[in-house]
């Protein structure tokens, strides 16, 4: 009786400890996978402005905007007195040479790129020449993050949809192999090759010229409508053709790709042994199929957004979605230097954080790191 | 060769493998031809639409094979010299005083519902001192003859209808609105056109002739003349908001594309399987380095480094390419071929290798590589719709190569100058449809080619 009651004790005993350990297991990884990716992103960063700067452009944005700002200062400064022209310029002349000091514009290059990269990582990314926010700044960084928004909607919903009915259709579609379905889907398949953003120029063509039901682009009407519920519903008229040449054009292949993946594992010896113990099969698909595939799927779908937002600039530009895409392609016919750099760099950041999120997803549902630590 | 022969026979048990081959052989025989036709100078010449390569055509004309579909006939463009063809006549007959007078006719069948955009006469003379004069007379199919050109020409001139001012205010006179109740007369080919009198304005079908009187005043000088009409419908592909002829542009779109395609996809892979590679077989701190690159390589957000180097420093195709290429080795590619590289190298063969000293350099690229090539083929061949279209991409954010004919600047054109909105959809639909029949080619036979060189694929 005494043994009975100790071994359940330590059975319970034994319980808390390992999921102890998987927490501490999974907290460590969790660091080291943190630790990694900022390291990751500092060096994107870094190349991205050694690009930039091969040209001298990260310079020349900085000087312009220490010039500009020092020609507002010393003209408030003066705007009182009675200083001659000639004095006022020398004044100009030594603070702009001061402050180029500190900022470290005559230091060899090295050095300068560490201070550009600084200036990038803390999101300092200096004045826009052309381009002003909506609320009238024109730092670039109020300029993208005041972008930012609309492109998280976009992707967000586009990706999360795409990601939930591609698998469980992906499921649907291997449960019936061979069926027309199927056989639909992998004969699709190649179209997926095409860009979600000329799909955009089709299903404008289709759904704004021609049928007249959806507007062209934007993401509001101007003016927009007055009330909450009728602003949400007016964006969301706006994403459906958007959000949905993003989804076509992953469609097919992401349902083909992950279909294969639940055949070829559908074909394991565990699973005919579930099916021989009397599983249903549903069980048998969320246990025994969906399960060990997840991780794959994850990194497969993690490729994949890190495509997608290559293609999300175009869909942007097309549709005028006024997201960091359309940022962008303004900030080219401006050639407005300083937003394109600040844009690419959050493009980095995104993407950055976008793999460190599915590298969590893919721990928390990898067996290997929670239970045994094999990573 | 045995393989190769296996390998065909594979092949041509899929239909999409089949279609998709089809299409790349297509694509590539149109590029010989392109080549052959135009050669690349004379693109880039054709391209920038300078006056004299243009004169013929008209503004955004859709092509001409869209009346087919209409039941409305668009006029289609005219290009005609005086003696070459019968409906354009020209005679000589001596002067007693020297010279010659010449007469050209040339006669209409216009049963449009549309105006043309403009009728323009190019004449050419030879003369040492006394020019030629010429009368031109256009003669409606109700009959009124309509006085539009009178003066002298020199060695070559051009007459254009549409921007003769005399002309207008004649024709003004002539159908006499009232202007407080009746909107004026367009410009000189409303006038020409529709008859006289009629409001709303209302076309005069029918057979119109356009007579040239020339008269010449030394012994053998002679006149000659082209007329052109710009219709609203043109050639085979219509034209653009410069008159430039698509044609040249859907044309080199292609050999264009598949360079770019073609030559990326088989860098990089050439370039990251070389390097994964070496990776593999030495292992260690190189293996490790290359992982860390790759990862690092996904976060750079390669579009936007692309746009970088086009805006600040070259917007060169070729640049590009070679950017885009660098951009793409460390890939995720890279990460699946290290994964068939890892083992490869545990086989035995390589081990036999080893044993009898064979040098590394030998062993990756004898016995290593060549046993991963059709591993990668399917990859590769997936890949050239990714880059094909990238070359568009860039051409629609405007960082197109401005001498450079293709298929994304002509959509890129579309889209600026409002195509969607105005209705001329021929200008975004052929190159898009172009772009997307090489990107399923591509795509298709890829497919077809992964599921032949994975055993795993295989029937599924």
């Amino acid at each position: 009786m005494s043994v009975e009651t100790n071994s359940q004790e330590t059975s319970i005993e034994y319980a808390k400890r390992a999921t102890r350990e998987t927490a501490k297991r999974l907290a460590r990884f969790f660091s080291i996978r943190l630790v990694l990716q900022i390291i990751t992103i500092i060096i994107g960063v870094y190349i991205t402005i050694l690009v930039a700067n091969m040209g001298g452009y990260v310079d020349t944005i900085l000087k312009a905007s220490i010039i500009e700002e020092v020609n507002m200062e010393v003209s408030a400064m003066v705007s009182e007195k009675d200083i001659p022209r000639e004095m006022r310029e020398q004044m100009v002349r030594d603070l702009v040479a001061e402050r180029e000091r500190l900022a470290g514009l005559d230091q060899p290059f090295i050095q300068r790129s560490f201070h550009h990269l600084w200036n990038g990582l803390t999101l300092n990314f200096g004045r826009a020449r052309f381009m002003v926010s909506d609320h009238g700044s024109r730092m670039v960084r109020n300029i993208i993050l005041e972008r930012l928004p609309a492109t998280l909607l976009l992707m967000g919903v586009s990706q999360l949809l795409l990601f939930f009915v591609t698998i469980s259709l992906a499921l649907a579609v291997s449960r019936h192999y061979g069926s027309t379905w199927d056989k639909i889907i992998v004969a699709m398949s190649p179209t997926s090759s095409i860009p979600p953003w000329f799909y955009g120029i089709f299903l404008i063509l289709i759904f704004a010229a021609w049928l007249k039901v959806l507007p062209f682009s934007g993401m509001v009407d101007a003016p927009p409508p007055p009330t909450k519920l009728g602003y949400f519903l007016n964006v969301l008229k706006h994403l459906i053709l958007p959000a949905g040449s993003l989804f076509i054009s992953s469609f097919f292949i992401n349902t083909y790709s992950w279909r294969t993946f639940f055949l070829i594992y559908s074909s394991e010896d565990y699973v005919d042994m579930a099916k021989a113990k009397g599983l249903g099969d549903r069980a048998i698909e969320r246990r025994y199929i969906l399960r060990p595939t997840l991780p794959s799927i994850i990194t497969s779908f993690a490729l994949l957004m890190v495509g997608i937002w290559t293609g999300a600039t175009l869909t942007e530009t097309i549709f005028n979605w006024p997201g960091l895409g359309t940022t962008i392609y303004t900030a080219i016919s401006k050639y407005d230097t300083a937003v394109i750099v600040g844009t690419t760099i959050i493009q980095a950041y995104m993407l950055g954080i976008t793999v460190f999120f599915l590298d969590f997803l893919y721990a928390i549902v990898d067996p290997r790191v929670k239970l045994g630590g094999g990573k | 060769m045995k393989k190769l022969k296996d390998t065909f026979q594979d092949i041509i048990r899929y239909p999409s493998a089949i279609v998709g081959l089809l299409i790349v052989l297509a694509l590539i025989v149109f590029s010989i031809y392109t080549m052959i036709t135009i050669p690349y100078k004379e693109a880039i010449y054709l391209w920038k639409g300078t006056e004299e390569v243009v004169y013929k055509n008209p503004r955004n004309a859709q092509p001409t094979w869209s009346n087919w579909f209409r039941k409305d006939k668009l006029p289609e463009s005219i290009d005609v010299y005086a003696g070459e063809d019968e409906s354009f006549t020209k005679e000589v007959t001596p002067r007693e005083k020297g010279g010659n007078q010449i007469e050209f006719n040339y006669e209409l069948d216009y049963n449009y519902n549309e105006l043309p955009q403009d009728i323009f006469m190019y004449f050419t003379s030879n003369y040492t001192d006394r020019n030629p004069f010429i009368v031109i007379t256009m003669i409606t199919p109700s009959g009124e003859e309509i006085k539009v050109f009178d003066g002298g020409i020199s060695q070559a001139s051009n007459i254009r209808f549409g921007q003769e001012e005399k002309l207008l205010t004649r024709l003004i006179r002539l159908h006499g609105r009232d202007t407080e109740t009746q909107s004026q007369l367009k410009g000189v080919i409303e006038g020409l056109f529709t008859k006289i009198g009629s409001y709303p304005p209302e076309m005069n079908k029918g057979k119109y002739v356009i007579n040239v009187k020339a008269t010449t005043f030394e012994e053998g000088s002679n006149v000659d003349a082209e007329l052109v009409m710009h219709g609203t419908v043109f050639g085979l592909f219509g034209t653009d908001h410069m008159r430039r002829d698509l044609k040249v542009a859907i044309m080199w779109g292609a050999p264009i594309a598949l360079a770019f395609g073609l030559t990326a996809a088989l860098g990089t892979a050439l370039i990251s399987m070389f390097i994964a590679a070496l990776g593999t077989w030495f292992g260690g701190w190189l293996d490790e380095l290359i992982q860390r690159i790759t990862e690092v390589n996904m976060v750079i957000p390669y579009l936007s480094i692309l746009i970088m180097v086009g805006t600040f420093y070259s917007r060169s195709i070729w640049v590009l390419l070679l950017v885009t290429i660098l951009l793409n080795i460390f890939s995720g590619s890279i990460k699946s071929q290290r994964a068939i590289f890892l083992q490869v190298r545990e086989s035995t063969y390589i081990e036999a290798a080893k044993a009898y000293g064979t040098n590394d350099f030998r062993i990756i690229t004898r016995y290593m590589i060549p046993r991963v090539i059709p591993m990668i083929i399917p990859g590769l061949v997936s890949a050239v719709p990714a880059y094909v279209f990238l070359e568009a991409s860039l051409a629609i954010l405007g960082l197109g190569d401005p001498t450079v004919p293709t298929w994304g600047k002509i959509i890129n054109d579309a889209r600026t100058y409002g195509a969607l909105y105005q209705g001329m959809f021929y200008w975004i639909l052929e190159p898009a449809v172009f772009l997307m029949i090489t990107g399923l080619g591509f795509a298709m036979l890829g497919f077809a080619l992964d599921r032949i060189f994975n055993p795993r694929l295989r029937g599924m």
